[in-house]
């Protein structure tokens, strides 16, 4: 660390905060209350899960990946069987892909739901969290109905799925939907309506298209700041081109934007599940793969819409049932580089602000 | 003036406490009473394992095949079997379950060919030591112990 100014000051910030979302420290230097530099210092949850996938079976890994982002593990989990199958050349059947979509957007809202809650909290308004916890629990067990687990789901298995949808699915998952958008509209009313929360969180963190690009930026931090960029656009997957949805975009970049693009995905979330649920298509919800998975030697690189940007894994087979090298593109990570950019110049109140608006998830930061 | 009945008649106050008495109903209320009421877990959730024996012999339904040894990713399985000379076939002798390392991902029970190690919907697996979380095959066979709370 440099020499500091003699009105300079270093705070250190975590990694007991509660505001840091887990154990990110971030080594804050001061000159009065402005912020003049950020220093993250990552590494506290790190447990090695890439090189743990050097030493499992392609099989065995995937309970692993859950544990990354603990809170969208079932899209971890698509991201990591969709690496595996096109590295296999294999495609996952039709019905097994409309329910990998209806559970991974469910996570999606999920994973919004209790971002929107601990980021109120953060900012100071408490209602909201149990709200949000509520309609969180009725996802949650719709997971464990169907796979028996809430958080770490392994729902996906590489080929397709491992369980077949249990009676009652369908209405569990249209009921949800169509309550969800009044409960949305209702977190718009205690929120945006609100104007401690508006001029709070108005012109906090601006960060321009140019910028997040520069960085790397992905998900609704990109979103927010005007580019229209959505992998399941993008670069269908899973069969998301068989349904329409928009991609919610803002222009000002700022923390209110990137609040307003999370609520809007959910409602577009609604709108996928909807579709997908309307028509799951009937057939074998396994693939015809060989039961021991052994892809063939060579490497693949697969990219997902996770709720907090761009998901990659990145596998090198070497012909074996062990991966040879494996890579997680994490989104969190790749974000949280523009702390410091969004950081500069603001003050130390909204520091907690801008974490929470960027939605990290340390797991995943630290891997 | 508006304005100021308003705040003189504290009716933004009022109108907060409206969202919170919405929310008052029971059907609404998601908040278990854990201990006194147990939790009702779905049909396929992954707890406690069992080692499951016919219901009428009382004989052991694992045939000692390994697959959910060699399935498990923490390798924390450990099946020990003889090869009975009579009938040609293994006979289960031991077989441990470290449950201080499960992950509860299901992999062994998905291995299982004869539905004989199952994940069951017992949660409460805690132990004071950490000798305690490692099963061995009498502990399996019991199956879950549900701890009985008074009234």
């Amino acid at each position: 660390m440099t020499a500091l100014d003699s009105n300079e000051m270093v705070l250190n910030m975590g990694p007991q905060h509660p505001s840091t979302h887990g154990v990110l420290r971030i080594v804050l230097k001061l000159d009065g209350e402005r912020v003049t530099s950020t220093d993250c210092i990552i590494g506290y949850l790190h447990r090695g899960v890439e090189k743990i996938a050097e030493n499992r079976t392609y099989v065995q890994f995937a309970p692993y990946v859950d544990r990354m982002d603990y809170l969208a593990a079932v899209s971890n989990g698509l991201g990591y069987c969709l690496a595996v199958e096109k590295l296999m050349n294999a495609v996952a059947t039709p019905r097994a892909q409309a329910v990998r979509v209806i559970l991974t957007e469910l996570n999606r809202i999920a994973s919004h739901l209790l971002w929107l809650g601990t980021h109120a909290l953060d900012i100071g308004a408490i209602t909201p969290l149990f709200y949000t916890l509520r309609e969180r629990e009725a996802v949650l067990k719709i997971f464990e109905n169907y796979c028996g687990a809430r958080l770490t789901t392994h729902a996906f298995r590489i080929g397709g799925l491992q369980y077949e949808l249990y009676d009652g699915f369908e209405k569990e998952v249209e009921s949800f939907c169509g309550q969800f958008l009044a409960k949305v509209d209702e977190y718009e009313e205690l929120l945006s309506g609100n104007r401690i929360w508006r001029e709070r969180l108005r012109g906090v963190g601006v960060i321009d298209a140019e910028t997040c690009k520069r960085y790397g930026v992905t998900g609704p931090v990109l979103r927010a700041a005007g580019v229209a960029w959505d992998l399941r656009k993008a670069q269908p997957y899973s069969g998301y081109e068989q349904y329409e949805f928009d991609v919610p975009t803002r222009t000002s970049g700022d923390t209110l934007d990137r609040y307003f693009v999370r609520l809007d995905e959910m409602r577009q979330s609604v709108r996928i599940i909807q579709q997908a649920v309307a028509n799951i298509p009937t057939g074998p919800i396994m693939a015809k793969i060989a039961k021991v998975v052994k892809p063939p030697v060579g490497e693949a690189y697969v990219s997902i819409e996770a709720p907090k940007g761009e998901l990659g894994y990145y596998i090198v087979s070497d012909g074996t049932t062990h991966p040879y090298r494996l890579r997680v593109r994490p989104p969190s990570f790749v974000n949280l580089q523009a702390l410091g950019h969004m950081a500069q110049g603001a003050l130390v109140a909204d520091v907690v602000a801008i974490i929470g608006t960027i939605d990290i998830v340390l797991g995943e930061v630290d891997r | 003036m508006i304005k100021f009945l308003r705040s003189f008649l504290l009716l933004d106050l009022l109108e907060g406490l409206w969202v919170t008495f919405r929310h008052q109903s029971p059907s609404q209320i998601e908040t278990e009473q854990y201990p006194s009421e147990r939790p009702a877990v779905s049909e396929r959730y992954r707890g406690a394992p069992r080692l499951n024996v016919h219901p009428e012999t009382q004989e052991t339904l694992c045939i000692s095949c390994n697959l959910c040894a060699v399935a498990c990713p923490e390798n924390l399985i450990v099946v020990g079997s003889v090869r009975n000379p009579e009938t040609k076939r293994k006979d289960l002798v031991t077989f441990t379950y470290d449950l201080s390392r499960c992950m509860f991902c299901g992999l062994c029970e998905d291995a299982c060919p004869v539905d004989a190690l199952e994940l069951t919907q017992d949660f409460e697996i805690a132990s004071y030591t950490r000798e305690g979380l490692i099963w061995d095959r009498q502990a399996l066979e019991e199956g879950p112990r549900p701890t009985q709370y008074r009234q």
